[in-house]
């Protein structure tokens, strides 16, 4: 079977200027929301995956869920760093940093508006358990100071936050001494300061939580075993990594499901669209495909060149989408998470799967719309669209 | 009279088109109706505040609290006739994933401060007698079929333990917009609770619910009450319940802007498909509209004529699109009652609907109008489509 030549139905597009441009620009339009999707919900997987360390633990209260809600006494936190499966820093010291977490409300420079900022005090390896976090500018916090740095997402986004200045909280004032670079972890939309200030000035007795770096990644079932029923502890133990995936599952499957449901339903509109395109294009050629025929193409080879037609719309709605999709990247979201209650800021990220699966649900898209005109193309009769001509 | 009966006619020529086209515009309609609801369902809370209730938070933010003998101090403030503690208590039924806001509250002034929260007298009172009993809305009551009598263990997040409240009573909003899915229960039992837990943390109110005499002086009396508590350990801050409630909204802002924006992207989409039907219907009528104006018919006609079809066209898809919206909207927010406890189509949706489709309807008819009009008579009797 000699196929139509793909120049055909190429070519056919071309001539058909304005039709072309509005359904492929319709489609692009879907493939934009589709993919901008798909690119958020990786951008907020992105920074939350590169908060956590696979090595390293979170204890939190039984059922806190996050750790502002979270409280573990001195006495517990004492328990915990004593597990002999916690690696020993270089300095002989447990790799264990007990850190207080609380939030507090400072305005959005652009808004105005009051907002969340998680405010966490680390303890004296709180830094050497996050190696992603680096000094940007400024210096690192003295311990036993009431000062503080910033993560790089709040130094952007919030007034008040900039090297020199005071923060009010907590019945103290903290000086900003410096701001961090997290690499784009949730920790860039955070203000870090000694932990046992924070607990002085908030008055409390009991930290957020425990975190610490297991000596040998594989002996986390042991320790979480050993110490969650340990009846002197009510708490949960989990990998780090796997506790901050879980803070932005929510949003992450609000994202997901909003954008797929949204893309779904506005693909059928695509579809229409190019069904409309096709269905035209095979009612004005009728007398053409009855030559093609005549000429000795078979009724599969009109079906695939309509087919082709209809996917080269498809995909040229795919390229300009997801080149303005693309453009997102650009584009940083800062928003509130409900899991934990506080800003966090991360950017669409566009991935190698991401132009995979947009490309395969623009052809899908091609490929429904067209489908049915391509069938009623191959299905007429010779004579019959002679005539029609 | 004729010119109507000849668009109509002309809008069914190509009957596969049309249908095609309309269903486009009721799936576009549809989707951007919901949208807009799904926006309005964020504000829902900030438009049932009434404008004589203030809330009272520590300064810092929501995560702290207050000792309770502010309620004392904030009673005595000229203008407040009453206060009410209020704490989130935010645990969870069975699983997480069975989410609804719970709240520890002081019964009678809070009731007599919600008058939108309808209740039965005898179930009130049943209420008032039972320590550990709750009051639960109708929708919550609805989903998880909780009846009076009913215990509701609830596994707690900030107030570790699990806690086991009896339904006492069921509430119903005054109207569709307040929220009836939420469950109240005493605060004393609560505090009296955490007091042999953890006895520091009794005595401590998450927020203060303020009902004043006079909502011309909600600023003047919230500036008083701040004032009392500067340079304590907790201060305060007081704004409106309404301006407390947009705080929330603000803070996922981008997400509702996000939202916003995409529910215009459905109309362009729609714009495109149409602008695609006109174009070709046009094209193809080409010698029709030369032989109009060689009978005698203007261009103006021969523009009105393209424009009316279109518009007849985006009407039919804008009419049956609203209609769809209400019930599709009613199963959704059943489906998603997790996240959205109010959700109603308002009439300033169903509104934009309308502007929105008869403003695709005039937009696709722009081009196709404007070439009809010009086209000479010659060329158009030549045009084959």
């Amino acid at each position: 079977m000699r196929p139509v030549p793909l120049a055909y139905s190429v070519r056919n597009l071309w001539t058909r200027k304005l039709t072309t441009a509005l359904t492929a620009g319709g489609m692009a339009l879907v493939v934009f929301v589709f993919a901008a999707v798909l690119m958020l919900e990786a951008g907020l997987r992105q920074a939350l995956v590169a908060t956590g360390r696979y090595d390293n633990v979170v204890v939190t209260r039984r059922a806190a869920g996050n750790e502002v809600q979270s409280g573990i006494d001195r006495s517990q936190a004492a328990i915990v760093e004593s597990q002999p499966e916690i690696a020993i820093g270089p300095d002989g010291t447990r790799a264990v940093s007990k850190e207080a977490v609380v939030l507090i409300a400072q305005p959005k420079r652009d808004t105005g508006v009051p907002t969340n900022i998680t405010v966490r005090g680390v303890g004296a390896q709180g830094l050497a358990l996050r190696p992603q976090v680096r000094i940007a500018s400024g210096r690192m916090f003295r311990p036993g100071a009431t000062e503080v740095v910033v993560g790089r997402s709040i130094a952007e986004r919030f007034d008040g936050v900039a090297p020199g200045e005071r923060l009010r909280f907590g019945g103290r004032e903290w000086t900003v001494v410096g701001t961090f670079d997290a690499g784009g972890s949730g920790f860039d939309s955070e203000i870090w300061g000694d932990g046992e200030q924070m607990m002085q000035s908030f008055r409390r007795q009991a930290f957020s939580s425990v975190v610490a770096r297991l000596a040998d990644p594989g002996d986390f079932e042991r320790l979480k075993a050993r110490l969650e029923s340990d009846p002197r502890l009510t708490i949960d133990v989990k990998r780090e990594r796997v506790f901050y995936e879980e803070q932005s599952e929510m949003m992450a499957n609000f994202i997901r499901i909003l954008g797929l449901a949204l893309s779904v339903i506005f693909s059928i509109g695509a579809m229409i669209g190019a069904m409309i395109t096709m269905y035209a294009a095979v009612a004005n050629r009728t007398g053409e495909i009855g030559a093609l025929r005549a000429l000795g193409f078979r009724r599969g080879s009109i079906l695939a060149a309509f087919l082709a037609e209809a996917l080269a719309l498809a995909i040229l709605g795919w390229a300009v989408g997801l080149a303005l999709a693309a453009l997102m990247q650009l584009v940083r979201i800062s928003t509130m998470n409900w899991q934990s209650f506080s800003e966090l800021a991360f950017s669409f990220a566009l991935t190698p799967a991401i132009v995979a699966q947009s490309l395969a649900f623009a052809c899908a898209m091609g490929l429904a719309g067209g489908v049915l005109p391509a069938l009623r193309a191959a299905r007429l009769k010779i004579v019959d669209a002679l005539r029609a001509a | 009279m004729n010119s109507l009966k000849l668009i109509l006619r002309n809008a069914l020529r190509h009957k596969l088109r049309t249908g095609l086209t309309v269903l486009g515009l009721i799936v576009a309609v549809l989707a951007f109706g919901l949208l807009q609801t799904v926006v309005d369902a964020w504000y829902a809370g900030a438009n049932s505040a009434a404008p004589n209730r203030l809330v009272t938070r520590n300064a810092i933010s929501l995560v702290f609290s207050m000792p309770l003998h502010y309620r004392e101090k904030i009673r005595a403030v000229p203008g407040v006739r009453q206060v009410a503690p209020f704490n989130w208590f935010g645990g969870y039924y069975q699983d997480p994933k069975n989410f609804f806001a719970q709240f520890a509250v002081d019964p009678l002034p809070f009731l007599a401060m919600y008058p939108e929260y309808r209740i039965a007298e005898d179930d009130l009172r049943a209420f008032l007698r039972d320590r550990k009993g709750a009051i639960i809305g109708r929708k919550l009551a609805d989903r998880y079929g909780f009846r009076v009598g009913d215990t509701i263990p609830l596994q707690g997040t900030i107030y570790p333990g699990v806690w086991s409240f009896t339904v006492r009573a069921i509430y119903d909003g005054a109207d569709a917009r307040v929220d009836a899915s939420q469950l109240f229960f005493h605060w004393e039992f609560l505090n009296e609770t955490m007091k042999q837990r953890q006895p520091r943390r009794g005595d401590q109110v998450g927020v203060f619910m303020v009902q004043i005499e006079d909502p011309q002086r909600s600023a003047a009396i919230a500036q008083a009450i701040d004032a009392l508590f500067k340079n304590s350990l907790a201060e305060t801050l007081t704004e409106t319940e309404k301006a407390f409630q947009l705080g929330f909204v603000a803070m996922t802002e981008a997400i509702v802007v996000a939202i916003r924006i995409v529910s215009f992207v459905v109309i362009f989409i729609i714009l495109a498909v149409m602008a695609n039907t006109m174009a070709m219907t046009a094209r193809e009528r080409t010698p029709e509209y030369a032989t109009l104006k060689v009978l005698g018919f203007g261009p103006g006609y021969v523009a009105r004529l393209v424009f009316g079809e279109s518009l007849a066209i985006a009407l039919c898809g804008a009419a049956l699109g609203i209609a769809l919206t209400f019930p599709v909207a009613a199963w959704f927010g059943a489906e998603m009652g997790n996240f959205f406890p109010v959700f109603e189509v308002s009439r300033t949706t169903v509104a934009l609907q309308l502007a929105c489709a008869v403003g695709v309807g005039i937009a696709a008819a722009l081009l196709p109008g404007r070439n009809a009009a010009r086209v000479r008579i010659v060329d158009g009797l030549r045009a084959i489509g």
